[in-house]
């Protein structure tokens, strides 16, 4: 069967893809938003300490399953197939808005020096730190966009190192909980300017929707009254709303076809009952996050790109990056569990930049609510991990403990990559990813620095006993990852414009978080939007005029 | 203290010599050999358990119950942790039946060498001083090939963790013990102007 040509595929109904497609269609476009998992939510996955996108030891909640594995490098240069749920696969989700369904919801714009990174500091032996194409002024009216129409509760007012905002947030913060009570006067004793963690969730009802009501099962779940605002319940009904976006859910691309004029002609996909299909289209967008982009990116060859679309220069699957997590646990003598969710509450940006011999660093905040099975594989070094030690320490620390971590930004590297593995196929015969890389040693530095700040911080709050956590060494992107398919001024260090089109195929473009050229040391995910956004706009003003057509 | 029994398996024993003593007093009276009648009742008393047989769970109950021992509250066999595992083992968790099948019959040979008894029979602090042996590996290395003795350990450890602190819904955690435990509401108590509006 031959479908109906379109205006625009986009692959991928995420943070990025659904935006696009919301701002393609009201533009006009007709649009096949194709995405690979299905609806889901409350319904289907519901508050289970065991199945969610943070703890899935038997199973994860949104997606992917076991059809869709990967393989990955062992830290001693050994290849393992991975599925979703093991260390080393990198997962995110898959399902209409991914991971912006079960997500923590921190809604951070990075900060005008992660623009500049290479400007800035320097990039050291081993990396491939470079500036962005833009700079955060140009993506400021992205951020705003994002804030507004996805929606996001905070107040930049009481951190000095924000960067410029041409309007506030159109809600109010969310107020501190205990945690954030007993931080934020520590923060203040050690001259620290701590302030509301803002979060696209709404703290009063916002575009017909709820406000929040505070429950312990926030992130890695899906919100039971859709107070947390993702793709899923924003963009994209807006975009199905026009009449002019049609969701393929179950839908796996296997292939952008690139004709012999470098010009992308549509895609090739296994819909839901597994049948193969070709659908074709004037204009193609892939935002399937940086690790299944770049795959589908290397898996598409032709003969003008025999190595993969704009992988002319062997960029494509390079710079995969996430965060050197780091941080801190403290426990207390007083208890410090309201059992106010989300839990993450209060954030300092003191040590983003700045830092005396390091690049970059990471906002600190205090972490989401750690519930009981997760608090049990939490204990300091040396302590018991069974016996009658470990239910005593559970039954004393677990409202008595505080953690604070900080995702700290990481240096991109050629060797931190996204290939197409030569022998593994998944369910449907596709070439699957293979992921190799260690992170560069700098981050573990920085990972230390920013570790040691989150014990002070804790210390001064009055912690009793502290322990650090340090980012392990390899990398392999995560739920944050980013970089595989970066913007740039120089066709031969990287894949697309600062508008997110290839280099060498003006009507393929990439919206997601692919696109970074660094990660900042914040969530990603306002960012990626903001890149929808700007992406978006950028389609469809040209072709108002004429283009793509 | 005698620990190491679950109450349901101090009842389970008890039946089956009701049993035993019924049925060898039918073969009396009828003449039919009663073994062949005990055979034929085996298969029709459904088993408490979907993968393990008694004689496995018993010690895996054993071990359990020295990962989360009961105290002043609840432990890991009160918590039901063996009918968590022994349900993720015919489902979700299938890929670790043989880790379970060979790793509980590698420790059952370890005890019987190393004490001579069943690890049931051992006392309190033998069964922690014997794990604790398990945990390190140091064990008779010729009981044990895969699973190694450190990653047997480890998986009944992560398992009853989960079975004990993770959803009651899946076989553990029974009547949220853990939760109560801890004093986390469980449903959460939610819209009854418990959190402050706005608040919130």
């Amino acid at each position: 069967m031959i479908l109906k040509h379109i205006n625009a595929i986009v692959v991928g109904a995420g943070a990025g893809g659904g935006i696009v497609a919301k701002e393609l269609s009201s533009a006009g476009l007709s649009v096949v938003l194709l995405e690979r998992g299905d609806w889901v939510g409350f319904q289907k996955h519901d508050h289970d300490d065991l199945i969610n996108q943070r703890e899935p030891v038997l199973g994860n909640g949104f997606g992917p399953d076991e059809r869709s594995p990967r393989v990955s490098e062992g830290s001693s240069g050994q290849w393992a197939i991975v599925g979703p749920n093991d260390s080393g696969y990198g997962n995110n989700a898959a399902c209409v808005g991914s991971g912006t369904v079960s997500y923590g919801a921190m809604a951070w714009r990075y900060m005008e020096q992660d623009f500049q990174m290479r400007s800035l500091y320097g990039a050291p032996e081993g990396s491939t730190l470079e500036d962005w194409p833009i700079t955060y002024a140009e993506l400021e009216p992205c951020y705003e966009k994002a804030e507004w129409e996805i929606g996001v509760s905070g107040d930049m007012r009481a951190n000095p190192f924000s960067s410029p905002r041409s309007r506030p947030y159109p809600m109010p913060p969310f107020p501190y909980n205990r945690e954030g009570r007993i931080l934020e006067t520590a923060a203040k004793q050690l001259g620290l300017h701590p302030f509301p963690i803002p979060m696209l969730r709404n703290s009063v009802p916002y575009g017909g929707r709820n406000a929040c009501i505070a429950c312990r099962y926030c992130v890695g779940f899906a919100c039971e009254i859709s107070a947390k605002n993702g793709t899923h319940n924003t963009a994209i009904p807006a975009a199905l709303a026009t009449g002019q976006c049609e969701l393929r859910t179950n839908c796996i691309v296997s292939e952008i076809v690139v004709d012999d004029h470098g010009q992308a002609r549509g895609v090739r996909y296994f819909d839901a009952q597994g049948r193969a299909q070709y659908q074709t289209s004037d204009v193609v967008v892939v935002a399937g996050a940086a690790i299944e982009t770049a795959r589908l990116l290397l898996n598409s060859k032709s003969k003008l790109f025999p190595t993969g679309a704009g992988n002319r220069h062997d960029w494509v699957g390079r710079n995969l990056q996430g965060h050197a997590y780091s941080g801190a646990l403290g426990i207390f003598e007083e208890e410090t569990y309201d059992d106010i969710g989300s839990g993450a509450t209060i954030a300092i940006s003191d040590f983003n930049h700045g830092n005396p011999g390091i690049r970059g660093g990471a906002v600190l905040c205090n972490e989401f609510i750690r519930l009981p099975y997760q608090f049990s594989g939490q204990r300091p070094p040396g302590a018991a991990l069974w016996g009658k030690a470990h239910k005593d320490f559970q039954r004393q620390f677990f409202k008595r403990c505080v953690a604070v971590n900080g995702p700290v930004q990481e240096m991109p590297r050629f060797e931190a990559r996204v290939q197409v593995d030569p022998v593994v196929k998944d369910h449907w015969g596709i070439p699957v990813a293979r992921l190799s890389g260690q992170r560069h040693p700098a981050d573990i530095e920085t990972g230390r620095f920013i570790a040691a700040r989150a014990e002070e911080w804790l210390k001064a709050a009055g912690a009793v006993r502290t322990w650090t956590n340090l980012p392990g060494t390899a990398a392999r992107g995560g739920q944050h990852q980013a970089g595989t398919c970066r913007m740039g001024r120089d066709p031969k260090t990287s894949v697309t414009n600062s508008y997110g089109q290839l280099h060498d195929i003006d009507n393929l473009f990439v919206a997601d978080g692919s696109l970074h050229v660094t990660n900042g040391g914040f969530n990603p995910v306002l960012t990626i939007m903001a890149l929808g956004f700007r992406v978006g706009h950028y389609i469809a003003q040209n072709w108002k005029a004429g283009g793509f057509q | 203290m005698n620990r190491k029994l679950a109450p349901e398996s101090a009842e389970l024993s008890r039946r089956t010599l009701l049993k035993v003593m019924a049925v060898g007093a039918l073969g009396a009276v009828t003449g039919i050999g009663s073994t062949a009648i005990i055979t034929q009742l085996e298969h029709v008393v459904p088993s408490r358990y979907f993968f393990f047989s008694e004689n496995e769970a018993d010690l895996l109950i054993a071990i359990c119950e020295q990962i989360i021992p009961r105290d002043d509250t609840p432990g890991a066999t009160d918590a039901g942790v063996i009918h968590f595992i022994d349900r993720q083992l015919v489902s979700t968790l299938s890929r670790h039946q043989q880790n379970y099948r060979v790793g509980l019959e590698a420790f059952r040979r370890t005890c019987q060498q190393v004490h001579r008894l069943p690890f049931e029979k051992l006392t309190f602090d033998q069964q922690t001083a014997t794990l604790r042996l398990l945990e390190l590996g140091k064990v008779p290395k010729e009981l044990w090939g895969e699973p190694s003795p450190q990653a047997f350990f480890k998986l009944v450890l992560n398992h009853t963790r989960q079975g004990f602190y993770g959803s009651p819904r899946h076989g553990g955690n029974r009547n949220y013990v853990s939760f109560k435990i801890l004093g986390v509401d469980y449903p959460q108590i939610i819209g009854q102007n418990r959190y402050v509006k706005g608040g919130l």
